[in-house]
C-alpha cells in the first residue's frame, strides 16, 4: 500500500462547486418501508424482464418478480414481503414522463425474507456464477445500470490485468459512494476480491477523488485488515468527470481506450464501488439487489444518505429530509448529468444514486442561448477529446451523419462543454437529440433489412410453389393417361378370382370406416356450439361463399 | 481543304476506334446503383409508389423512369436521402402516391376474423399467421405497416394501430430556445 | 528544373484556373456540394486535362502546324477532348457507379468545360514544349481540384449555417467564391521569391 502509484491525467474536465459536505455529516440511515412499492420491471440495460407474479400473489422480500429476458438483461426482485396489488403501467423515473410495466406491492410490514443461501462461486463454473448474478439482479450502480454479469467475463485472453473500482464520485452533491466506502469498507473489499477472482485480474485499483479523505482512510484500513497486497487505494485529483470509466482508467493506468474499443481489450475492467458491495451481498449473503444507498440533497433542510428499497416513491424519500417550501423540481442524479423527473411520485430504481431537490434559487433557469462563437472552450474541457462545437453545429442542423463523423457516440454526456460555454448553449441536449434520432434510424434500418429478407424469401417460396404445382399437374396428366391405358388392359383381362374379390371388399370396408371417423371429428373451436353461434357461423359461411364467388377470378386455384 | 478533311477524318477514325474499344472493355454488368437506392427505401413493399415492391421502384429510379418522391412510407427524409445519393433536386412527396403517416402496425380483431386466409396471402413479409377457418394474428414485430392486408379482408376486421411511444423508443426532442423578454431577464 | 516547379506552382496557386482565370465555373459551382463528389470531379478533370494537353500538343505540333492548318486548332482540340471525356466516363461508370451517378450531367460537361479547352490553347500561345504542356495542364487541374475541395468543405459547413433566406443556395455560394477569389489574389505575392 505504500507503493506510490504513478498517476496520469486525462484531458479536459471542470471544477464545479462540489456541495458534498451537507449529506456526509450523518451516517447512512435506513429509509422506513413505504406503504406502497412500485417496482419497475425494466431497470437495467437490455431486454425488459418478464413478470413472474400477478395481482393477488403474496411475495417475500427478495423473491424474484421479473425474470431476465435473455442474457443481456437482469432480474428484478420484491424489495419487501407483501401482496402484489397489480402488474400495471406506472409513471417511470424517466425524462419522457411515460409509463412502463411495474409490479405494485403492498408491504405487510413483516419484512419476511425468502430463503437466503450464500453462493459458492469457487465451486461453480464461471457461467453458473454469471447466471446467478443475473438472477440476483446485480447491475452497475454508478448510474448506467449495465448488467454486471456481462462485465464479469475474463475476456478473450482468459484473464485481465487490472480491475478498477470506481469510487471517484465526481458529480456535485452525490455522496452515496463516499458514505458506502466509509461505513462498509470491509464487505466492499470482499466483493472486490470476488470480482478479482472471477476476472482473474492481478491487481485491484480503487480510484477515489482526493476530496474524500475519510473514505480513503477507511478503505486503506480495510485493505490492511484484509491483508491483500493486490488491492491498492489510489487518490486521484478532484476534477469532474474523474468518475467517468474511461477517464478513471486513464488516470489510474495511463491507458487511453481508443474509439470503438473496450477497456477489456487492454486488460482493464471498471466497476463502481456500489456494485462491488452488491456482489458481496449477492454471493456471500445470498441477497439479491433490492435496495441501494441514495443521496438526498439540494434544496432540503437536512441532506443525508438513505438505504432505500427499490420502488419507494421519491416523494416519501424527500419528505424525510424536510424539503424547503420553494422546491419545484426533483432531479435523478446530479446537477451535471441528472435527469429532471416528470413528477415527484416516481419510484427509486437501481439507477437512482441521488435524488436532487431543486428550486429556482438553487438552479436558476439558464440564460437564453446565444450563437456559437467557436471559441473552442468546449474542446478544451472535453474529457473524451472530442470537438463539441463541431458536433453541435451538425446536430443543430440535423446533419446526423456529419455529427457521427465527429464521433458523437464517444460523448459521455458529462456536460463539461455546456458548463463552460460562454454562449450558454445546452450542448448536451443537442447531443442527446442527435443520438436518439440516429438510434431510431438504425432501428428502422434493421427493420427494413429484415422486411427485405422476408419479402425476398416470400417471392422465392411463391416461385417454388408454382414450379411444384406445375410438376404435380404434369405428373397427374401422365398418371391419368396411364390409368386409361390400364383400364383398357383391365377390360381385356379375365374376371377377378374370389380371393381378389375378398381383398377388395376388405379395403373398401376400411376406407368406409376411415371416412366415418373423419366425419365425426370437428375442428375444435366449432364443436359444442349454441344455436346462435351456429346460426352466426352459417351466416358467415354464406357470406364467405358469396365473397368467394366474387373473388374467384383473383384467387388462385388451390383455394 | 483536302488536308483539313483528311486530318479531321484521321482524328475521327483514331478516336472512334479508341472509344469503341473502351466501350467493350469497360462494359458495365448489372446496376449496383439499384442496391444503393433499395437500401434507402423503407422495404414496406406497399406498392404505393406504383411499382410492385421496393426493388422494382429502385430499378425504375435508377433507370430514370420514376421520380424520387413517390414513396410515402420513406417520407421527406427518404426523398432527401435519394436526392443526395443521385444528385437530384429535392421534391416534396407527390400527393397522388399518398401521404406520410406515423408508423403503424396491423391489428386483427380476433372476434371478427373468420379465418379466410386472404390477408395471409396479401402480406408481403409473411407477418400474419393462421390457417383456414382458424383465427389469424399479426406478428407485430415483423409488420411493416404496408396496409396491403386491409382491402382483401372480407369482414374489415383489420385496423392499423399507430405504434405508441414508450420509454424504449422515446426520443429526445430538439432543444427549443425559450425567448424571454428583456424586461424579465433584467428583473 | 526549377522552371518546371514554377509552372506547377504558378498554375496551382498564382494563376489558379478557377479563382484567377475564372475558367470552369460551371462544374465548380455544380459539383462542390459534397466533398466526395468534389474529389471525384477533381480527379476526373485532372486526368482529362493532362491527357488533353498532351494530345493537343501532339496534334498541334505534328499535324496542324506542318500542314498550315492552325485555323482548325479549336475544332480539333474540342474533338480530342470530347473523345477523352467519353473514355473517362466509360472508365468511371465501370469503376465507381455512384460517382458516375453523382457527377451525372457534369461529367459530359467536362467536354465543354472552358478550362479544359482553355489550358491547351494557353499552352500554344505560351509556346510550351511537350513536358511543359503536360505540367501546365496537370498543375492547372490540380488548382481546379484544390479550389473544388476547399469550396466543397466550405459548402458542407454552410449547409448547417443560419444563412438569411434570400441568400441561401447559389447566392451565398457565389459570395463565398468571390471572397475565396480575393484570397487567392494574395498568392500573386509569391512572384517576389522567384
Amino acid at each position: 500500500m505504500n507503493v506510490v502509484q504513478k498517476l496520469f491525467g486525462f484531458h479536459g474536465g471542470v471544477k464545479p462547486n462540489y456541495n458534498k459536505e451537507a449529506s456526509t455529516r450523518l451516517p447512512i440511515a435506513a429509509a422506513p418501508a413505504p406503504t406502497r412499492l412500485v417496482i419497475p420491471l425494466h431497470q437495467s440495460i437490455g431486454g425488459p424482464p418478464r413478470p413472474l407474479v400477478k395481482a393477488g400473489d403474496r411475495v417475500l422480500k427478495g423473491q424474484r418478480i421479473g425474470d431476465a429476458d435473455g442474457d443481456v438483461s437482469s432480474a428484478v426482485h420484491a424489495s419487501t414481503s407483501g401482496t402484489v396489488i397489480g402488474v400495471e403501467m406506472r409513471l417511470m423515473p424517466h425524462t419522457s414522463g411515460l409509463s412502463a410495466m411495474c409490479v405494485v406491492i403492498e408491504p405487510d410490514g413483516r419484512d419476511e425474507w425468502v430463503e437466503r443461501k450464500p453462493f459458492d462461486f469457487r465451486a461453480a463454473t464461471p457461467t453458473a456464477t454469471r447466471d446467478y448474478l443475473r438472477d440476483a439482479g446485480v447491475v452497475g450502480l454508478g448510474g448506467a445500470v449495465f448488467p454486471s454479469h456481462l462485465k464479469l467475463n475474463a475476456g478473450k485472453q482468459g484473464r485481465l490485468d487490472t480491475l478498477v473500482l470506481n469510487g471517484a464520485e465526481c458529480e456535485p452533491f452525490i455522496t452515496c459512494d463516499d458514505v458506502l466506502m466509509r461505513e462498509r469498507a470491509d464487505p466492499l473489499l470482499r466483493g472486490a476480491a470476488i470480482m478479482r477472482e472471477m476476472l482473474e485480474a492481478s491487481r485491484v485499483l480503487v480510484g477515489i477523488e482526493d476530496n474524500k479523505p475519510e473514505a480513503i482512510a477507511a478503505l486503506e484500513a480495510a485493505a490492511k485488515r484484509a491483508n491483500d497486497a493486490s488491492i491498492q487505494i489510489v487518490a486521484v485529483p478532484t476534477r469532474y468527470p474523474a468518475g467517468g470509466a474511461k477517464q478513471l482508467i486513464r488516470a489510474l493506468t495511463g491507458i487511453e481506450v481508443p474509439h470503438g474499443e473496450r477497456s477489456t481489450d487492454y486488460g482493464v475492467q471498471c466497476f463502481n464501488v456500489g456494485t462491488a458491495y452488491a456482489i458481496y451481498e449477492a454471493i456471500e449473503l445470498g441477497q439479491p439487489l433490492i435496495s441501494r444507498i441514495v443521496t438526498v440533497a439540494g434544496n432540503v433542510g437536512q441532506a443525508r444518505n438513505y438505504q432505500v428499497l427499490f420502488g419507494t416513491s421519491m416523494r416519501d424519500l424527500v419528505a424525510l429530509c424536510s424539503p424547503l417550501p420553494d422546491t419545484d423540481r426533483i432531479i435523478m442524479g446530479g446537477p451535471m448529468m441528472g435527469f429532471r423527473m416528470p413528477s415527484d411520485d416516481v419510484p427509486v430504481v437501481k439507477a437512482t444514486n441521488c435524488v436532487l431537490v431543486g428550486s429556482q434559487k438553487l438552479f436558476p433557469p439558464p440564460p437564453p442561448e446565444m450563437p456559437c462563437i467557436r471559441c473552442g472552450e468546449c474542446a478544451k474541457v472535453c474529457p473524451a477529446d472530442l470537438q463539441p462545437f463541431e458536433m453541435y453545429w451538425f446536430a443543430r442542423a440535423r446533419i446526423f451523419g456529419k455529427a457521427q463523423e465527429y464521433h458523437l457516440f464517444d460523448c459521455i454526456e458529462c456536460g463539461c462543454c455546456a458548463y463552460v460555454c460562454p454562449s450558454r448553449i445546452p450542448l448536451v441536449d443537442y447531443y442527446r437529440f442527435a443520438k436518439s434520432e440516429i438510434w431510431a434510424r438504425e432501428v428502422e434500418k434493421e427493420a427494413a433489412d429484415e422486411a427485405r429478407d422476408r419479402y425476398e424469401f416470400r417471392l422465392l417460396r411463391e416461385e417454388r410453389e408454382k414450379q411444384e404445382k406445375a410438376a404435380k399437374l404434369a405428373a397427374k396428366t401422365a398418371a391419368g393417361r396411364e390409368k386409361a391405358a390400364a383400364a383398357l388392359a383391365e377390360a381385356e383381362k379375365p374376371a377377378r378370382t374370389p380371393e381378389e374379390e375378398a381383398k377388395h371388399a376388405l379395403i373398401a370396408a376400411a376406407l368406409e370406416r376411415a371416412k366415418a371417423q373423419k366425419d365425426q371429428v370437428h375442428p375444435e373451436n366449432t364443436g359444442n356450439l349454441t344455436p346462435e353461434q351456429q346460426a352466426e357461423i352459417a351466416a358467415i359461411e354464406a357470406r364467405r361463399a358469396e365473397i368467394r364467388e366474387q373473388a374467384k377470378p383473383h384467387l388462385r386455384q388451390d383455394d | 481543304m483536302l488536308d483539313a478533311l483528311l486530318v479531321m477524318a484521321l482524328g475521327a477514325i483514331v478516336l472512334g476506334a479508341a472509344l469503341g474499344y473502351a466501350a467493350v472493355r469497360f462494359r458495365v454488368e448489372g446496376d449496383p446503383l439499384v442496391e444503393k437506392i433499395d437500401a434507402i427505401l423503407p422495404q414496406t413493399q406497399c406498392g404505393q409508389c406504383g411499382f410492385p415492391g421496393c426493388k422494382p421502384y429502385a430499378q425504375a429510379i435508377a433507370k430514370g423512369e420514376a421520380e424520387i418522391n413517390q414513396c410515402p412510407p420513406g417520407g421527406e427524409e427518404g426523398i432527401h436521402k435519394l436526392a443526395d445519393l443521385l444528385g437530384r433536386e429535392f421534391k416534396p412527396l407527390s400527393a397522388e402516391h399518398g401521404v406520410e403517416k406515423p408508423k403503424a402496425v396491423a391489428l386483427i380483431d380476433e372476434q371478427t376474423c373468420i379465418g379466410c386466409t386472404l390477408c395471409i396471402q396479401a402480406c408481403p413479409v409473411d407477418a400474419i399467421v393462421g390457417a383456414a377457418k382458424q383465427m389469424h394474428t399479426v406478428i407485430a414485430d415483423q409488420c411493416t405497416g404496408c396496409e396491403l392486408c386491409l382491402p382483401p379482408c372480407p369482414v374489415n376486421c383489420i385496423t392499423m394501430e399507430p405504434i405508441p411511444e414508450s420509454v424504449e423508443n422515446w426520443k429526445w426532442k430538439y432543444p427549443v430556445v425559450k425567448i424571454v423578454p428583456a424586461s424579465k431577464v433584467a428583473a | 528544373m526549377t522552371s518546371y516547379l514554377f509552372i506547377i506552382l504558378g498554375a496551382v496557386l498564382v494563376n489558379n484556373v478557377v479563382f484567377i482565370r475564372i475558367l470552369g465555373l460551371c462544374p465548380f459551382m455544380g459539383v462542390s456540394k459534397k466533398l466526395e463528389t468534389a474529389l471525384g470531379m477533381g480527379a476526373a478533370t485532372t486526368f482529362v486535362l493532362t491527357m488533353a494537353c498532351g494530345a493537343s500538343f501532339v496534334i498541334d505540333r505534328w499535324l496542324l502546324i506542318p500542314n498550315q492548318l492552325e485555323y482548325l486548332r479549336t475544332l480539333s482540340f474540342i474533338v480530342t477532348i470530347a473523345a477523352i471525356v467519353q473514355l473517362t466516363e466509360l472508365v468511371i461508370q465501370k469503376t465507381s457507379p455512384v460517382l458516375h451517378q453523382v457527377l451525372g450531367i457534369y461529367l459530359p460537361l467536362i467536354t465543354t468545360n472552358c478550362a479544359v479547352l482553355g489550358i491547351p490553347l494557353l499552352n500554344v500561345s505560351l509556346r510550351h514544349n511537350f513536358l511543359e504542356s503536360l505540367l501546365f495542364g496537370f498543375g492547372s487541374a490540380m488548382g481546379f481540384t484544390l479550389a473544388l475541395i476547399l469550396f466543397a468543405g466550405l459548402r458542407e459547413r454552410m449547409e448547417a449555417a443560419d444563412v438569411p433566406a434570400h441568400f441561401r443556395g447559389t447566392a451565398i455560394a457565389m459570395v463565398t467564391a468571390g471572397l475565396m477569389s480575393l484570397a487567392f489574389m494574395g498568392f500573386a505575392g509569391l512572384d517576389k521569391f522567384r
